[in-house]
C-alpha cells in the first residue's frame, strides 16, 4: 500500500551529466517519523531529494508523495524544501524573505514571527541576509520551508555549518513536527546525526545499502558507533 | 496564477532594487547625464532636437534588459528559482511581477529624464511629452521580456553583461535612431525589419514628430507582439524539472 508511506520510490533511474547517479533505486520514507537518509558524498542523496521534490529530470521509475505524483502541482504548498546551499534571496531581509516565501504558500503574516524564533534569528530578522553569518543563512532558507507547516519536508544536509545547541534544538523541532503527524526527511553524510532519527536509509552509490532504525543498524552490525556500523554494512555490499 | 503571487513577486523585486540603492540612482542618474551630454556634443545643431526624444524613450529598455537579465541570472544561480518552482507559484506569476516592477521602475526613470530633457535642456519635440513617458514604459517591458529570455543563455554575469553589446548595440545602430534606414544597404534594412528596438524607435519617432495615426498605432502594437512573444520564449526558459 504506497497510502502507508509518505514518499513511495520505485526502481528510480536517474543520469546527471552522462553519469548514471541512481540505477534502480526503491524505498519508503514513512509517515510521520524523522527519516535519515545517510551515505557518502555522491552517493546520490540530493539527487533522490530532487526527485521528491519534483525538480529532477527522471530517466525511469516512479516516484510517489503522499500517494500523488512527486512534483504534482497539489503537492507544492504540501512539501518543504530546504536546499543543501542556502536557497534565499542575498538582497533582502531575513523578514522580507519569510515575507514573500510565506505569502507565495499562502501561509498567514503571523508565521513570518514564529518561524524567525523557531530558528532563533530573532536578533537579526531586519538585516540583509548577504551580511548574516553563513550558519544564519542556513536558518533563513531553513525558515522559509517552515513557514507553511508542510506535511513532508525535505531537507539536504540541513544542520552544516550549524553549532551545537542550535543542532540540537532543530532536531527537537524535527521531532515535534513529527508528533505532528508530519513528516521529514533528512540527509546527512554526519554519522552521529543518524541516531536522532527514527528511521535510516543508507545510500551508496544510488543504491539502498539497508533501510533500518538506528537501534536495527547497531545489533545487525554489533558496533555501538553508527559510523563504524555504517562502513561495515557498506563494505558488506561491496562484496 | 494569482494575483497575490503575481503582487508578491513585484513587491519582491522592487525590495531588492529599494536594498540597492546605487543600482537606483545609475538607473535613474546615467540616462540623464548621457542626454545632457548629448545636448552639448551637438551643440547648435537639431540633432539633439531630432535624437533626444526618441533617447528618452529608449533608455529604460537598455537599463531594464540588464537589470533583468542580471537578476534572473543570480534568481537561477542562487537556487532561489529552483525553489521557486517547487513552490505553489505559477510561471506566469514570476513574469509579470517582474512585469510590473520595472514597468514602475522605468515609469519613474522615464518621468525623470523627460522632466531633465523637456525641462532643463528645452528639448523640443512636437509630440506629447506623456506619450513619449508612455511609450518608454513600453520599451521598458520589452528590454524586460528581452533580458528574461536570453538570460537562461547565459552561465555567469560576465556573460549576461556581454548580451547588452551583443544583443542591444546591433540593433540601436540598425534601429534608425543613428541613420535613416532607408539609406542603409539593403541587407542591413531588411535584417532591421525583424529586430524588436526598429518598431520600437519607429513609434517613439512619430511621437516626437506629433504623427499620432495608424502607422503608430500598428508600431506600437508591434513592440506589444514582441514583448509577448519574448515572456513566452522567456517562460519557455523557466523548468520545473532540469538535468
Amino acid at each position: 500500500m504506497t497510502d502507508s508511506a509518505a514518499v513511495a520510490v520505485d526502481g528510480l533511474r536517474v543520469r546527471r551529466g552522462g553519469r548514471l547517479v541512481l540505477d534502480g533505486l526503491s524505498l519508503k520514507v514513512a509517515r510521520g517519523c524523522v527519516t535519515g537518509l545517510l551515505g557518502p558524498n555522491g552517493a546520490g542523496k540530493t539527487t533522490l531529494i530532487r526527485c521528491i521534490v519534483g525538480v529532477q529530470v527522471v530517466e525511469s521509475g516512479t516516484v510517489s508523495v503522499l500517494g500523488e505524483p512527486a512534483g504534482s502541482p497539489q503537492l507544492r504548498a504540501r512539501v518543504g524544501y530546504v536546499t543543501q546551499a542556502p536557497s534565499v534571496y542575498g538582497d533582502l531581509t531575513v523578514r522580507e524573505n519569510l515575507a514573500y516565501f510565506a505569502s507565495i504558500l499562502g501561509a498567514s503574516p503571523g508565521r513570518v514571527e514564529e518561524v524567525v524564533e523557531t530558528v532563533g534569528l530573532g536578533e537579526a530578522e531586519g538585516r540583509l541576509v548577504n551580511r548574516l553569518s553563513g550558519g544564519q543563512r542556513a536558518r533563513v532558507s531553513l525558515a522559509t520551508a517552515l513557514v507553511n507547516e508542510p506535511d513532508v519536508l525535505v531537507l539536504d544536509e540541513p544542520t552544516v555549518g550549524l553549532d551545537p545547541v542550535l543542532r540540537r534544538e532543530l532536531w527537537e523541532d524535527f521531532h515535534a513536527l513529527a508528533a505532528e503527524g508530519r513528516t521529514i526527511l533528512v540527509s546527512s553524510h554526519v554519522m552521529d546525526e543518524a541516531a536522532r532519527c527514527d528511521d535510516l536509509l543508507l545510500l551508496r552509490d544510488g543504491l539502498l545499502v539497508a533501510a533500518l532504525t538506528p537501534g536495527e543498524l547497531r545489533e545487525r552490525t554489533g558496533l555501538d558507533d553508527l559510523e563504524a556500523a555504517f562502513l561495515r554494512l557498506a563494505e558488506e555490499g561491496h562484496e | 496564477m494569482s494575483p497575490r503571487v503575481t503582487g508578491a513577486t513585484a513587491l519582491r523585486v522592487l525590495r531588492q532594487l529599494r536594498h540597492d540603492p546605487r543600482t537606483l540612482v545609475l538607473i535613474v542618474a546615467v540616462p540623464c547625464v548621457l542626454i545632457t551630454l548629448l545636448k552639448y556634443v551637438f551643440g547648435d545643431s537639431n540633432v539633439f532636437d531630432r535624437i533626444g526624444g526618441p533617447l528618452v524613450g529608449i533608455f529604460p529598455l537598455v537599463s531594464m534588459f540588464v537589470v533583468t537579465s542580471i537578476t534572473m541570472l543570480r534568481e537561477r544561480t542562487s537556487g532561489t528559482l529552483e525553489r521557486l518552482m517547487t513552490m505553489p507559484l505559477a510561471k506566469l506569476d514570476l513574469l509579470l511581477g517582474y512585469a510590473g516592477a520595472f514597468a514602475l521602475v522605468a515609469a519613474v526613470q522615464a518621468s525623470l529624464v523627460a522632466a531633465v530633457a523637456f525641462g532643463v535642456l528645452d528639448l523640443q519635440v512636437a509630440g506629447a511629452t506623456w506619450a513619449v513617458i508612455l511609450l518608454a514604459v513600453e520599451n521598458a517591458l520589452l528590454g524586460m521580456a528581452l533580458g528574461l529570455s536570453v538570460s537562461a543563455l547565459a552561465a555567469s554575469e560576465f556573460q549576461a553583461v556581454q548580451f547588452l553589446p551583443a544583443f542591444i548595440l546591433p540593433q540601436i545602430l540598425l534601429c534608425g535612431l543613428l541613420a535613416p534606414r532607408d539609406e542603409m544597404a539593403q541587407l542591413l534594412y531588411w535584417i532591421s525589419w525583424v529586430l524588436p528596438l526598429t518598431y520600437a524607435y519607429e513609434a517613439l519617432a512619430r511621437v516626437t514628430q506629433g504623427l499620432y495615426g495608424p502607422e503608430l498605432a500598428a508600431y506600437v502594437l508591434a513592440v506589444a507582439g514582441f514583448i509577448v512573444a519574448a515572456l513566452f520564449a522567456g517562460a519557455a526558459t523557466l523548468r520545473r524539472r532540469t538535468p
